[in-house]
C-alpha cells in the first residue's frame, strides 16, 4: 500500500440558506486516497458531491461551514487551520481544485501568461517575469499544451484549451492532491477526452502525486479511477474498487446507476435499463433511516427506523445497507 | 403573483420609495379637500411675504381681550423696537455730544433712554455727522417716543360729520387676544410668491399637474416603446430594420432639443398641461423600445415560444400569453422611471418658459421659471424655490427607489 | 424493408445564416429519409447543425434551399391554418425542461392545449379531465396533484416526462426529440428514455432523436445519421454505423466516448 496522502475522517460539514435553515450536504465522510491513486466519486446532482470536494480543501467561507471531522494532508491535520494559513499554505501546494466550469475563470482581459504571473505572485514565489515565462513554458511543453497559448486572450481559446489551461495553471505548483469537479461535462466528447489524457499525464508525470475525480457520468469515471465511492443524500453508500462498483455493486442505489449506463458497445442494445424513480430526500431534514428508503425497491420496514452504518468488507469494499453481501446479490439475480 | 408581491414588499428600498410616494399622492389629494384655496389667486399685495401666520390687525382689535401678566413683556416689546444696532447708534451718538463712553451702559434701556431724552437735540452739532445720518437719528428719536410708556394704547374712530376722533376703547399692555378668536388668520407655511400667491396650496396643485403630465408622458412613452419593441424583437426581418432605423434617429437626436423645438413650435396659446405630457411621451420612448425589443430577441427563441408556436398558436396570442408576460416586470420598471424622467422634463421644458400655459395651472417646473424670473435665488427667498426643488427631488427619488427595489426582485428571475 | 412508408424526406435541404462575410452555412445540402415508426438518431458535436436542421423539420424555420416531404406530399407552411394542420402531424420535446413551459401558465393549461389541439374544445368537462388523468398516468404522474400547479414547482425529469404526456395526448406522426435527456439525471434519464420507447410503440409514431451522445443513439435508435459541420457524412442501421464505422469522423466519434467493456484508447488524441 502506498502512502496515503489524504486522509479524510468522519467530516461533516453544512450549507446555511438565506432563510438560516441549516442544509447537511456532507455527513461523516471518511476516504482515504493513496499516493498515485485515483479516486472517483459518483451520484446524481444534488448528493453532495461538489460540497463534498469545497469541503476536502479545508477553506470554508460562507455559506458553507464546517461541523466537525478531521482533513489530514500528508501528515498535517487541516481542519481547524486558520482560514489564511490555509489560503496560503495549502491551497495549490498541497491541494489545488478544479471547480466546474472552471474554464469560465479565465479573466477574458488578461493574457493567459498574465493569470501565471498572478498565481504565482499571490503565492509569494516572487520571480521576474523572464522566470515565470520559462517556468510555465516548460510546464506546457511537459503537458503537450501550444506555447503560444500563454501570449493569447481566453477568447482565442477554444472550450477544451481553456480548460486544459486552468488545469496546468492549477498544478503549477505540483500539488500533492488534485480535485476535479466535473472537469470535463461542458465540453464536447473530443475535448472530454482531451482533458481526460492530460489528468491521466499529470499523474504519470507526477505533477500530481494524487486525484479525487468527481463526475456522474460513470463511464468516464471507470476508466480515469482506481476506486470510486458513491455518493448519496451527503453520505458515502459504496466504497469499492472502479471494476468491482461499475460491474458489481452492492448498494441498491449504486446498482440503480450502474443500470443507467449507455455506452456505445455491442450488447448494450435492447438490455433494459434500470430507473430510479424519485428524488433525493431534502437535505435539510433528512431523514432518521436509510436516505434511500423511499426510492428502493427492496425497502423493509426496519430500514426506516435507525441509521444505517456503512459496513467494511474484510476486502476493502463497504456499503451501507442493511442486507448482507449475499442477500444483496440474491435479491439482484431474481431482479 | 402573490408571491411576487410578497417579495416585492420585502425590498426595503422598494417599500421607502412606496411610502414616500404614496405620502406625496395622498397630501396631493387631501390638501385640495382639506384648504380649499384656489392655487393661483393672487392674496398678497407685494411679492415674496416671508413664511408664518398672518394675522388681521383690524380684526383683532375688536377680538375678546385677556390679561397676561407676563414679566418679560416689556422687555420683549422694547428688543422689537429698540436694536442692537439702534443702541450702538445712539451711544455713538451721546459719546459725540460729550457724554463720557464709561457712563452709557447700553444695555440698561432705561439708563439709555434716559440719557438720550435729555441730552438728544437735532441740532446739535456732532463732528462727522453726515446729513443721512442726521436723519436717522430724528426717525429713531420719533420710534422711541412712548417706548418706555406704561399707558394703554386708545382706539379711536373718526367721526364721520366733524372729524375729530372719538375714543372707542383702550388697548392695555398686558392686554392679549386667542388667535383662534381672531376672524380672519391665515396660515401660510411656505410664505407668498413673487404675485402675493400662496406657494404650499401652489406647490399641491402643481404637485398634481407634473405627475399627471409624468403619469401620461410615462404610459405614452411605453406603450410605444412596448409596441415598437415587440413589433420588432419579434416579427424581426424588415419589420425590425425599419422600427430600428427610425430608433436610432431618434437615440441619435437629443430627444431634449427636439421637445424644445416641438413645445416652441405649438405656440404658448395652444400648449396645455396634457399637450405638453403628450410631447414628452412622443419624444422618450426610444430606450423602451430598444429594452423591450433586446428582451423580446432573447425570448423569441426560448423553447417555450417554440413550444407555444407548435400548439398552434397565433402570434397575437404568443406575443400575449408566451412573451409580455415574461417582460412585464422589466416594462413596469421602465414605465416608473418614464414618469419621473417625464416630471424632470416637464421641469426642464418649464425653466426656459417651454412649459404649459401660465395662466391655468401651476406645474413644478412653472414654480421654478417664476422663482428664477423675478430672481428669488438673488433675493434669498429661499421659500420660493427650495421646496420645489425638494418635491421634484423626492418624487424622482421614491420612483427611483421603487424601481431598484424591483430589480432586486425581478432580475434574478430575469437572469435564467 | 421496400414495404416501409417514408414519413418525412428531405432533398437538398440548406439553412443559411447571414450573408457576406457573416455568412454560415448551419446545415448544408441533406438528403434523408425518415421511415414510418422507425426510431432515427441524427447524431452531432455541438455546432454540427443538428437543431437547425430540427427546427427547419418542425417548420419553425424557413429552409434557404431544398424541399421538405411529409408523407410523400411537398410540405406546404405557408398559412396558419396549414401549419396548425402540419403541427398535428409533428411535435417536439426540447432539451431544457425549464425553459419548455411557460412559466405563468398551470399545467392544466399546457395539456388542455393539447386536447383543443386535436379538436376537443367542445368535450365536457369530465371528458378532458378522463383524457388528462390517462396522459399522466402514461408518464407516472398524477393528475390530481398537478392540477392547478405551475410547471416550475416540478423537477426536471417530472417537467420532461410531462412533455411526453402532452405528446400522449396529441398523438402525431412524428416526434422530434432534441437531446431530451441532457439535461437530466442518469437515473431519470433510464425513465424517459422508457417512456418514450413505450409512447412510440403505442401510437407508432416516427421517433427522432436529436443527440450529440453516440451511445444513447446506439441504444435507442433503428437508424443513425452523422452530421459534420452542416453535411451528413454517414448513415445507416444503427449496428451498421457504431458498430462498423466508415467515416474517420464517426470512428473518431465513437472513440472518444469512454468505453466500459472494451478498453478506452486515450492515444487517438
Amino acid at each position: 500500500m502506498g502512502k496515503i496522502l489524504l486522509d479524510v475522517r468522519d467530516l461533516s460539514t453544512k450549507y446555511v440558506t438565506r432563510f438560516q435553515e441549516n442544509v447537511y450536504a456532507v455527513d461523516h465522510v471518511s476516504l482515504q486516497v493513496e499516493e498515485g491513486k485515483a479516486l472517483g466519486i459518483a451520484g446524481e446532482s444534488g448528493c453532495g458531491k461538489s460540497t463534498l470536494a469545497l469541503s476536502l480543501m479545508g477553506y470554508y467561507f460562507p455559506p458553507l461551514h464546517y461541523i466537525s471531522g478531521d482533513i489530514i494532508v500528508d501528515g498535517r491535520n487541516i481542519s481547524r487551520m486558520d482560514p489564511d494559513d490555509v489560503r496560503r499554505l495549502i491551497l495549490g501546494r498541497e491541494i489545488a481544485y478544479i471547480p466546474q466550469a472552471a474554464m469560465n475563470a479565465l479573466n477574458p482581459t488578461q493574457k493567459v501568461i498574465s493569470f501565471i504571473e498572478d498565481v504565482i505572485r499571490v503565492h509569494d514565489l516572487g520571480s521576474s517575469k523572464r522566470e515565470i515565462y520559462e517556468r510555465a513554458r516548460i510546464l506546457f511543453q511537459t503537458l503537450g499544451l501550444p506555447e503560444n497559448v500563454l501570449q493569447k486572450y481566453p477568447v482565442e481559446l477554444s472550450g477544451g484549451m481553456k480548460q486544459r489551461t486552468v488545469i496546468a495553471v492549477a498544478v503549477l505548483l505540483s500539488p500533492k492532491v488534485l480535485i476535479a469537479d466535473e472537469p470535463s461535462s461542458a465540453l464536447d466528447v473530443t475535448s472530454q477526452k482531451m482533458v481526460i489524457k492530460m489528468l491521466m499525464r499529470l499523474m504519470e508525470d507526477g505533477l500530481v502525486r494524487s486525484l479525487i475525480f468527481i463526475t456522474h457520468e460513470l463511464p468516464l469515471l471507470y476508466n480515469v479511477t482506481d476506486d470510486i465511492m458513491v455518493m448519496y443524500a451527503g453520505q458515502i453508500v459504496e466504497k469499492g474498487t472502479a471494476k468491482e462498483v461499475v460491474f458489481d455493486p452492492l448498494h441498491p442505489y449504486a446498482k440503480g446507476l450502474m443500470g443507467s449506463i449507455i455506452v456505445p458497445e455491442e450488447g448494450v442494445r435492447g438490455v433494459k435499463l434500470t430507473a430510479i424513480p424519485g428524488a433525493p430526500p431534502n437535505l435539510k431534514n433528512p431523514p432518521s433511516g436509510c436516505r434511500f428508503a423511499d426510492r428502493c425497491k427492496y425497502v423493509q420496514p426496519a430500514c426506516r427506523v435507525t441509521a444505517v452504518n456503512l459496513r467494511e468488507l474484510p476486502n476493502g469494499r463497504a456499503y451501507r445497507c442493511i442486507f448482507s453481501e449475499e442477500e444483496l446479490r440474491e435479491a439482484y439475480r431474481n431482479g | 403573483m402573490k408571491h411576487t408581491l410578497h417579495q416585492i414588499f420585502h425590498s426595503g428600498k422598494f417599500v421607502l420609495g412606496f411610502c414616500i410616494f404614496i405620502v406625496i399622492l395622498l397630501i396631493v389629494m387631501v390638501y385640495p379637500v382639506l384648504f380649499p384655496y384656489p392655487p393661483l389667486a393672487i392674496i398678497g399685495q407685494g411679492t415674496f411675504f416671508a413664511p408664518g401666520i398672518y394675522v388681521n390687525a383690524y380684526d383683532s382689535v375688536h377680538a375678546p381681550k385677556y390679561t397676561l401678566n407676563l414679566e418679560d413683556a416689556a422687555a420683549k416689546r422694547i428688543a422689537s423696537r429698540l436694536s442692537e444696532d439702534d443702541r450702538v447708534a445712539m451711544q455713538e451718538w451721546l459719546v459725540g455730544y460729550g457724554i463720557p463712553q464709561g457712563e452709557i451702559d447700553i444695555n440698561d434701556t432705561a439708563q439709555l433712554l434716559g440719557l438720550w431724552n435729555t441730552h438728544y437735540d437735532p441740532k446739535a452739532q456732532i463732528p462727522g455727522l453726515t446729513n443721512a445720518k442726521r436723519n436717522y437719528y430724528i426717525r429713531l428719536d420719533t420710534a422711541l417716543e412712548g417706548l418706555l410708556a406704561t399707558e394703554d394704547a386708545v382706539i379711536a374712530v373718526k367721526n364721520p360729520e366733524t372729524g375729530a376722533l372719538e375714543a372707542q376703547g383702550t388697548i392695555a399692555q398686558s392686554d392679549y387676544v386667542n388667535v383662534g378668536q381672531v376672524a380672519n388668520v391665515r396660515f401660510l407655511p411656505l410664505g407668498t410668491d413673487n404675485f402675493g400667491r400662496d406657494i404650499l396650496t401652489q406647490l399641491v396643485a402643481a404637485t398634481r399637474v407634473s405627475l399627471q403630465i409624468g403619469f401620461v408622458a410615462g404610459i405614452i412613452a411605453t406603450l410605444i416603446g412596448l409596441t415598437l419593441g415587440l413589433l420588432a424583437g419579434y416579427i424581426g426581418g424588415l419589420v425590425d430594420d425599419v422600427i430600428m432605423f427610425i430608433t436610432n434617429l431618434f437615440t441619435v437626436i437629443p430627444s431634449f432639443v427636439l421637445l424644445i423645438l416641438i413645445s416652441f413650435s405649438i405656440g404658448q396659446e395652444r400648449r396645455g398641461a396634457v399637450t405638453v405630457a403628450i410631447v414628452i411621451g412622443f419624444t422618450s420612448w426610444v430606450w423602451t423600445t430598444r429594452a423591450v425589443r433586446a428582451q423580446v430577441v432573447s425570448l423569441r427563441n426560448r423553447d417555450h415560444v417554440n413550444l407555444s408556436k407548435l400548439s398552434g398558436h397565433s402570434i397575437v396570442h404568443i406575443i400575449l400569453n408566451d412573451i409580455l408576460p415574461y417582460i412585464a416586470s422589466y416594462v413596469v420598471m421602465a414605465l416608473i422611471l418614464q414618469i419621473s424622467s417625464g416630471i424632470l422634463s416637464e421641469a426642464g421644458l418649464s425653466i426656459l418658459g417651454l412649459g404649459p400655459r401660465t395662466t391655468e395651472v401651476p406645474t413644478l417646473g412653472l414654480m421654478m421659471n417664476w422663482a428664477m424670473i423675478y430672481q428669488a435665488y438673488v433675493l434669498g427667498k429661499w421659500w420660493a424655490y427650495l421646496p420645489v426643488l425638494i418635491t421634484i427631488a423626492l418624487i424622482t427619488f421614491s420612483m427611483n427607489l421603487m424601481n431598484t427595489g424591483l430589480d432586486q426582485v425581478f432580475n434574478p428571475a430575469l437572469r435564467d | 424493408m421496400a414495404d416501409r412508408q417514408v414519413c418525412l424526406s428531405g432533398t437538398g435541404l440548406t439553412k443559411v445564416f447571414g450573408f457576406g462575410r457573416q455568412k454560415t452555412v448551419a446545415v448544408d445540402h441533406v438528403d434523408f429519409k425518415f421511415y414510418e415508426s422507425e426510431v432515427v438518431s441524427i447524431v452531432g458535436e455541438s455546432g454540427s447543425g443538428k437543431t437547425t436542421l430540427a427546427k427547419m423539420l418542425l417548420g419553425l424555420l424557413t429552409p434557404t434551399e431544398g424541399e421538405i416531404y411529409f408523407q410523400g406530399q411537398k410540405r406546404d407552411i405557408s398559412t396558419q391554418r396549414k401549419r396548425k394542420e402540419y403541427w398535428k402531424n409533428i411535435q417536439a420535446i426540447f432539451q431544457d425542461p425549464f425553459s419548455s413551459y411557460n412559466i405563468f401558465n398551470k399545467i392544466d393549461a399546457v395539456l388542455l392545449d393539447c386536447i383543443y389541439m386535436r379538436g376537443g374544445r367542445r368535450l365536457p368537462q369530465a371528458q378532458k379531465v378522463a383524457l388528462m388523468t390517462e396522459a399522466c398516468g402514461f408518464v407516472n404522474l398524477k393528475f390530481e396533484e398537478l392540477t392547478n400547479k405551475y410547471p416550475f414547482e416540478l423537477s426536471g425529469g417530472q417537467m420532461q416526462r410531462l412533455m411526453i404526456a402532452r405528446i400522449f395526448l396529441l398523438k402525431p406522426k412524428i416526434l422530434i426529440a432534441d437531446e431530451p435527456t441532457s439535461m437530466i439525471d442518469a437515473c431519470s434519464r433510464a425513465t424517459i428514455l422508457d417512456m418514450l420507447m413505450q409512447l412510440r410503440d403505442e401510437i407508432g409514431m416516427t421517433l427522432i432523436f436529436i443527440t450529440h451522445d453516440i451511445g444513447l443513439a446506439y441504444y435507442v435508435s433503428d437508424s443513425v445519421y452523422i452530421m459534420e459541420r452542416g453535411k451528413i457524412v454517414e448513415y445507416g442501421s444503427a449496428d451498421e454505423v457504431i458498430l462498423n464505422p466508415k467515416e474517420a469522423y464517426t470512428r473518431r466519434l465513437i472513440s472518444d466516448v469512454p468505453k466500459i467493456y472494451e478498453e478506452w484508447d486515450l492515444s487517438t488524441v
